[in-house]
């Protein structure tokens, strides 16, 4: 039996069984939506609407700033009610288009806003891609049509679409691919096409059977494209780790994979590429994983960009009395939400209510080297020294130390016996690296 | 729904369920075999001798550690393992004195948990080596019976011990001086003359095997220190019988079983690395070696383990593995 994997890496509890067998659901609309101009990597959206504009379902409401940046659309047929800052799901706040939805509209399809694939040149395709306002949905949401037009003096092989999906709680891409294979798999022909790539691999976990066989079974038999079934460990879904699992190649510290030839792209986002080409309309809604011990009632839903948390939960039954800490995205990588308020972006992937049992201690003990994080971390890397430097600030050392090879996936955090916050350590001495590159380097 | 309180922590939100104190607690509660057989071995003497030496290393602990640093158990474990490397009939305030000094200089000193190069519970030994060199080498006879007080366990501090009880040397000893060789039956079961915790090889085995498998032993140490004495014991042996020992004697006499499973694995003190690991083992069981057969001492355990304690960072720096990425790659140019 071939190795589909990587070395290290930790193994936390999958918790997947909540809602890994739930049909994908579509949730009503809300009363309110809100649209922060700020959902993707990149600059933020330019904003187009004024306050009592009436927006229909797809109008954009802000403007692609540039290359590196996407519109963004309305999710809902409604009146712009206000314009300004609304709490961020990462914690900030940006400035938000809030939307009151109209009740009495039909929320239906409209004429075609974007064209039929068919017949596209390769422009035309990326043009339609970035006017869509599609992101990367497995969760940094970096703008797809950049990722599609990969600098020429690179030559791209492979196409790694990326089901690992190894963050406990998450099933979104898993349902995505039990339900919808043929999106995924018209994804990847846009993209193959677009690329101009002859071999494509999705990997999937192991622990993900179904969705395997769904993908087999709906295969093209024109195109190149292999489903790899690959260990179950996080953080398998790390893009270098993926690649490295697929290929057998490692991607140069600091470098893109595209200089080793690959692009990859996320399985919900291929779905997002088919969906768009199929409906017309741009990308309003995302699957979302809504799961938990702390929720009362776990789902897989589709829902539109712009729902407030508060609203979402609130669909699920609300959360238990036991409910410690709302999470978005998944346990390992997620940001802890601190305002309910905050909306459904691009890039959510989950939200994961745990509970007081689940969160993490606050008694801290002394590093006792016992090694758990040097083989816990995916690119071999020591934490323990690396958190020693992080807490005199020697930044500097650290940069040494191959700090910038840190993807920040909690796996040492996640081991530590002594609850050293060491993934938080690293967070936050690349910010102030980032702040100031010569910080500590007197 | 009403707004639950939420907390707002930093990723990763989960966190595996082993904590130090767990893990500290666990490795003294696999002691309590061995504490129970040296029990058997060399009756109260040896429970009396552990608790004193215990009880130097937890006061010490609570007078010069952090608040609560009792908790942890790391001072737990120091003071079980200095008293089951003393003979059993080691005055007691020797012991206690021991306990403190291996908590105060072998720890304290230098932070406190996880900031201490050397091992605190073989710091104190080493000092009660030097101190009472007679005391620490005075072996009392096993078995016996249970009640029956060994050595001058309650003498005055800073008086002569009476030493004029039936003591009966180490098997290494025996063979050091005497060239006298202790059969092999007898050393696994543990029935012979040594310090409180040199006594069943098969204990001391089961119990790392326990750790083992609970994951808070990392086995490359020992089973390296193992093969290293043993194969170093047997070459020497064949190039002169007369002065070395056989491989079984070395691997299964003295300190060895104790010092590998139980020192040698000490989390503080010994490399990170798995391949430093090895290295920190192989190099320990060859100095156990040397130290034995070309030694003053009969036994060398203890200062083996203690001088390639200083070489461990040294060995975490060089076995590093190459970092994910840092290698020289073709780039897939067009």
């Amino acid at each position: 039996m071939a190795f589909f994997g990587f070395k290290h890496g930790v193994h936390p509890p999958e918790e997947k069984g909540l809602t890994s067998g739930l049909p994908i659901r579509r949730m009503p609309y809300p009363d309110e939506i809100v649209l922060p101009l700020r959902q993707h990597a990149g600059k933020p959206a330019t904003l187009c609407v004024k306050v009592g504009d009436y927006v229909e379902r797809g109008d954009p409401v802000g403007l692609a700033d540039g290359y590196m940046s996407v519109p963004i659309h309305a999710s809902a047929a409604g009146t712009v009610s206000a314009i300004g800052l609304w709490p961020h799901p990462d914690g900030s706040y940006a400035q938000s288009v809030r939307i009151a939805v109209d009740k009495y509209a039909l929320q239906a399809a409209r004429p075609r806003m974007v064209p039929q694939w068919a017949g596209l040149s390769v422009e035309q395709v990326i043009k339609a891609v970035q006017d869509a306002g599609v992101v990367g949905l497995g969760g940094a949401a970096f703008p797809t049509h950049v990722k599609l037009a990969p600098p020429k003096d690179y030559r791209v092989h492979t196409l790694i679409i990326n089901g690992a999906e190894c963050e406990p709680y998450l099933t979104s891409d898993h349902r995505t691919m039990v339900e919808f294979p043929e999106r995924v798999h018209f994804g990847c022909r846009v993209m193959m096409h677009t690329l101009g790539v002859k071999k494509a691999v999705i990997g999937v976990e192991k622990n993900k059977p179904d969705a395997i066989a769904a993908l087999e079974r709906t295969r093209p038999t024109d195109l190149d494209v292999t489903i790899l079934p690959m260990t179950v460990k996080y953080p398998q879904g790390a893009e270098k780790m993926l690649i490295h699992a697929v290929t057998g190649v490692e991607v140069p510290s600091g470098k893109l994979p595209v200089s080793v030839g690959v692009v990859v792209q996320n399985v919900g986002s291929l779905a997002a590429i088919a969906e768009v080409f199929d409906t017309g309309l741009p990308l309003l809604e995302r699957i979302v994983t809504v799961t938990g011990h702390g929720l009362s009632r776990p789902a897989n839903l589709i829902v539109p960009v712009g729902t407030k948390m508060k609203d979402l939960l609130a669909y699920c039954d609300g959360v238990t009395p036991n409910a410690a800490e709302v999470i978005i995205g998944g346990p390992m990588m997620g940001q802890a939400l601190a305002n309910l308020e905050a909306p459904v972006i691009k890039g959510t992937t989950g939200v994961v209510v745990l509970t007081s049992d689940e969160v993490r201690a606050d008694a801290v003990y002394p590093c006792i080297h016992c090694g758990r994080c040097l083989e816990a971390c995916p690119v071999f890397l020591n934490p323990s020294w690396l958190g020693d430097l992080a807490r005199v600030k020697r930044f500097d050392e650290m940069t040494e130390n191959h700090l910038a090879d840190c993807m920040l996936c909690g796996s040492c955090s996640y081991v530590c016996p002594s609850n050293i916050p060491l993934s938080q350590l690293f967070q936050a001495s690349k910010a102030a690296l980032r702040r100031n590159p010569t910080v500590g380097a007197a | 729904m009403t707004a639950p309180n939420l907390i707002v922590a930093a990723s990763p939100h989960l966190k595996d369920r082993d904590t130090t104190p767990r893990i500290m607690w666990t490795v003294a509660a696999s002691l309590i075999p061995v504490i129970l057989s040296s029990a058997f071995f060399f009756g109260i003497s040896a429970i009396l001798v552990i608790l004193a030496s215990t009880l130097g290393a937890l006061l010490t602990e609570r007078w010069l550690g952090r608040p609560g640093a009792l908790r942890d158990g790391s001072a737990m474990i120091t003071g079980l393992l200095l008293g089951l490397s003393l003979p059993p009939g080691m005055p007691l305030w020797m012991a206690v004195l021991g306990g403190f000094f291996g908590i105060a200089f072998g720890k304290a000193i230098w932070g406190g948990l996880g900031q201490n190069g050397f091992n605190p519970a073989l710091i104190g030994r080493a000092f009660l080596q030097t101190a009472f060199p007679v005391a620490i080498t005075t072996w009392p006879k096993p078995g016996g019976d249970f009640l029956t007080l060994k050595g001058d366990l309650f003498a005055f501090p800073f008086t002569s011990p009476a030493h004029d009880v039936l003591t009966s040397a180490t098997p290494l000893g025996l063979f050091k001086f005497e060239q006298k060789l202790t059969p092999i039956v007898d050393l696994v079961l543990g029935t012979t003359g040594g310090s409180v915790g040199e006594t069943s090889a098969v204990i001391i085995l089961l119990c790392g095997a326990f750790l083992a498998w609970k994951g808070y032993l990392n086995w490359r140490s020992p089973v390296s220190i193992i093969v290293a004495v043993f194969v170093l014991g047997q070459i020497l042996h064949w190039v002169n019988p007369a002065r070395a020992a056989d491989g079984m004697f070395h691997i299964f006499s003295g300190g060895l079983m104790l010092g590998a499973v139980y020192m040698a694995t000490d989390m503080v003190t010994v490399p990170t690395t798995n391949q430093g690991r090895w290295i920190f083992g192989a190099c320990t069981g060859a100095l156990v070696v040397v130290i034995r057969v070309y030694g003053g001492l009969p036994e060398g355990v203890m200062y083996a383990i203690l001088i390639m304690n200083a070489f461990t960072p040294l060995i975490n720096r060089v076995t590093h593995p190459r970092v994910f990425g840092t290698v020289k790659m073709k780039e897939a140019k067009s």
